[in-house]
């Protein structure tokens, strides 16, 4: 075991002890963070940020090892942050990694004979693949056998697949160009599988981008398939504090980072899910600013 | 003789200010405090001292700033509250200390803390050590959940008794409100904050960032594995409000701490700092307290027009006076009488404007403020592009729901006895925010340094001393 590092007024560095690439722009790293290790639970994420300038980064954990007191995570370059964090390498640091955050999955505190009666399918669209992993392993630690679907744009981005074999009972491919497995969206797959086996699913468990989340939980729902989705909205602190991971689910108001992320399918407002993600993109907020800056505006106030 | 006018601090020009994040108010040098200090009357029963939550001996400290002793002064402030640069500068004196100050009744008060202020600015820029020395560890731990102004406090005064102190703090950077929450015009971070927090690690307090009680670990993992013998809770109020009306969730719509903690945690005020922020053009923060003042004038240095949209006058406004003074001078537009009823949104789910329906004040409620009523048939638009919600916050529930025996009112405020911080479970005590839901920095230090005494007698009633 490794004992707790105390600093006086200096923080603990969070160690990158392994790093692999999973596929052209994601890649997976093992950090050391033992208390994170020690409490993480499926379902749960964390918060990095990489050094004192950088951003407040919500990752979902893909594994953990309580014995190593490391935390395994899976990045995908999406932006600024994720490209510098792509570029660190075992024996870097990490500034800050918070968690265990939000509500661990909903299966952890079901009975076991009410979950090993349902028959379970995961649904993973890209990097959602690697928080369906922990889960997917959990339920092979008591015995149960779910199936797992997972679906990326061709064969070189689907990640994870031989891992999720060893602790998946039916594992199903597909990808957009149908370089490998089922060609089509994963919803069609599913919907396929159906038509073909005849028999249905009793709960799905949804995880990847909004957009993939939203027509998979319209298809179960027509199906009369349970669904629960896992949301990765925009956070800032991701402990309740800020608000900016409202979501609207069943006519209600929640925090994705302390009442999520998972939530019923069936009750998520997408549309709105998905037009919040955009906040920050484009030339809004900071960056029109710094434009308007370089280009000596007169609105420029900045403040030099 | 005649009387000696307060003596006016120096501040920023408010046209210049509006659009920088330097400190407003300069505070008193030393020939400036010596003749503000003259002015005490040094009262036999100082109505001051009575009025301030910490009962600093404030005749005290002033007469030394007369004599131009200004170690001493510190020396005196130093009994009683280890934060006099920031409660210098965030206290609402007008309605404590300086409230009672007997020349307040037919002309001004004594400017006790713009000389509070001098004194801790002083000490700092001296590099004045005020630790004690020859504390004898007793070799026992204490835990805090919460590097904020009752975390800060109570683990200095556990410190100087000896324990063995551990912070825990949710966030990458301890300070809590003082960090995250009040901006940097009005408590500069890197020096006044950052020797405060100083200070209480020269004591010997250790603080770990990055853990969330209650998630990362337990209370009942500190005290079962870690070996803690009794633990503070001072985690804050960190829930947001809103208002629940139509539009809420629109993109633009921002809770003041969201606002705040991107600019003042994250510092996305800084070009090379990399969280983004959001200002439209033109800005609508609902409420009137001082965080609201905080959104608005920090709204308005990023390039915003800036109105505050507030459901009484400004008469009634809980925030501080000097606040609400600063914030007009700086070019922030009061809309009095007037609340929200729903945010409007464009095609594109972003705002374009609030609607407001028109109050009157009415018979005074309970806050001893008068009630205000909606004044039928008023409604109006205001063209906007973003909205902060500025509507108070409330303590976060984690704690109480992962400790077992430890009660919260249905408010999530944490019951605890007010002389002691004794919650409903032995060994933990709590205060501040989490126990009086928002309220003042230095309540919460109060608060802190109360608990901290309590620690101890429980320690001790442990050993059977």
């Amino acid at each position: 075991m490794i004992s707790w590092r105390f600093y006086v007024n200096i923080f603990i560095m969070y160690k990158i002890l392994t790093k692999d690439i999973l596929a052209p722009g994601i890649f997976r790293m093992d950090i050391l963070a033992p208390r994170v290790a020690a409490s993480a639970k499926p379902g749960q994420f964390v918060i990095v940020r990489m050094d004192e300038k950088g951003e407040r980064i919500p990752l979902t954990i893909c594994d953990y090892d309580v014995e190593k007191g490391s935390v395994t995570i899976v990045v995908q370059v999406i932006g600024g942050s994720t490209l510098k964090m792509s570029q660190l390498e075992p024996g870097d640091t990490l500034a800050d990694f918070v968690g265990p955050l939000g509500q661990p999955s909903e299966m952890l505190s079901e009975k076991f004979e009410d979950l090993a009666a349902k028959k379970i399918i995961f649904l993973a669209g890209g990097l959602g693949t690697a928080p369906v992993y922990p889960q997917v392993k959990w339920l092979h630690h008591q015995g149960i056998k779910a199936d797992v679907m997972i679906a990326a744009k061709s064969s070189g981005l689907l990640i994870m697949v031989e891992e999720m074999k060893k602790v998946a009972g039916n594992v199903y491919i597909a990808t957009d160009d149908g370089s490998e497995g089922f060609h089509g969206m994963i919803t069609d797959c599913l919907q396929n599988l159906i038509d073909r086996q005849g028999g249905s699913y009793d709960l799905a468990i949804v995880i990847g981008p909004m957009i993939m989340m939203k027509f998979a939980a319209l298809l179960t729902q027509k199906l009369s398939i349970p669904t629960i989705v896992s949301l990765n909205t925009l956070m800032v602190d991701g402990t309740g504090m800020c608000g900016a991971c409202r979501v609207t689910v069943g006519g209600k108001t929640k925090f994705a980072c302390v009442d999520g992320p998972e939530f019923d399918g069936a009750l998520v407002d997408f549309d709105e899910a998905l037009r919040r993600q955009t906040m920050y993109k484009g030339y809004e907020g900071k960056k029109l600013y710094e434009e308007q800056c370089a280009l000596g505006i007169e609105t420029c106030k900045c403040p030099k | 003789m005649a009387r000696i006018p307060r003596v006016p601090v120096r501040e920023q020009n408010p046209t210049v200010r509006a659009s920088n994040f330097e400190e407003v108010c300069f505070g008193y040098n030393q020939e400036e405090a010596m003749l503000e200090a003259s002015r005490c009357l040094n009262c036999k029963k100082p109505g001051c001292v009575s009025a301030c939550p910490v009962n600093i001996n404030i005749p005290g400290f002033i007469m030394h700033i007369r004599e131009g002793e200004f170690e001493q002064a510190a020396r005196v402030i130093a009994l009683d509250s280890s934060l006099p640069a920031v409660c210098g500068r965030v206290c609402p004196q007008e309605d404590q200390c300086e409230g009672k100050c007997i020349l307040g009744v037919k002309g001004e008060s004594v400017a006790i803390g713009k000389l509070e202020r001098f004194v801790g600015d002083w000490t700092r820029e001296n590099g004045i050590d005020l630790t004690p020395s020859g504390i004898v560890p007793k070799g026992i731990k204490m835990a805090v959940v919460g590097a904020g102004p009752s975390g800060l406090a109570c683990a200095g005064d556990l410190a100087k008794m000896g324990y063995d102190v551990t912070i825990f703090e949710a966030l990458h950077k301890p300070g809590g409100v003082l960090e995250y929450g009040i901006p940097e015009f009005r408590l500069p971070k890197e020096s006044v904050v950052r020797t405060e927090i100083n200070n209480v690690v020269k004591l010997g307090v250790k603080i770990e960032t990055n853990v969330i009680i209650g998630r990362t670990v337990t209370i009942d993992e500190l005290f079962d594995k870690e070996g803690f013998k009794a633990v503070f809770v001072g985690s804050g109020a960190g829930l947001p409000k809103f208002m629940g009306i139509p539009g809420e969730n629109l993109n633009g719509v921002f809770s003041a701490n969201e606002f705040l903690t991107r600019n003042n945690l994250m510092k996305a005020f800084r070009q090379e700092y990399e969280t983004p922020i959001f200002v439209g053009k033109k800005v609508a923060v609902v409420g009137g307290g001082n965080v609201a003042m905080d959104a608005a004038r920090t709204a308005l240095r990023l390039g915003a027009e800036v109105h505050i949209v507030y459901r009484r006058t400004m008469k009634e406004m809980p925030a501080r006076v000097e606040e609400v003074h600063h914030a007009h001078e700086e070019g922030i537009i009061f809309d009095e009488l007037c609340n929200p009823t729903s945010i409007l949104g464009d095609e594109k789910g972003w705002v374009r404007g609030i609607r407001c329906i028109r109050m009157v004040l009415g018979e005074p409620d309970a806050s001893g403020r008068c009630r205000p009523v909606e004044l039928p048939g008023s409604e109006f638009e205001i063209e906007v592009d973003t909205v902060i919600m500025s509507l108070g916050t409330s303590p976060n529930p984690l704690i109480s729901r992962t400790t077992p025996g430890l009660e919260a009112n249905p408010r999530q405020c944490l019951i605890v006895e007010e002389e002691t911080g004794q919650t409903t479970r032995k060994g933990i005590f709590a205060g501040g925010d989490a126990v009086t839901g928002a309220a003042t920095v230095i309540l919460a230090m109060g608060a802190g340094r109360k608990a901290a005494r309590a620690m101890d007698l429980y320690i001790r009633g442990l050993a059977g001393e």
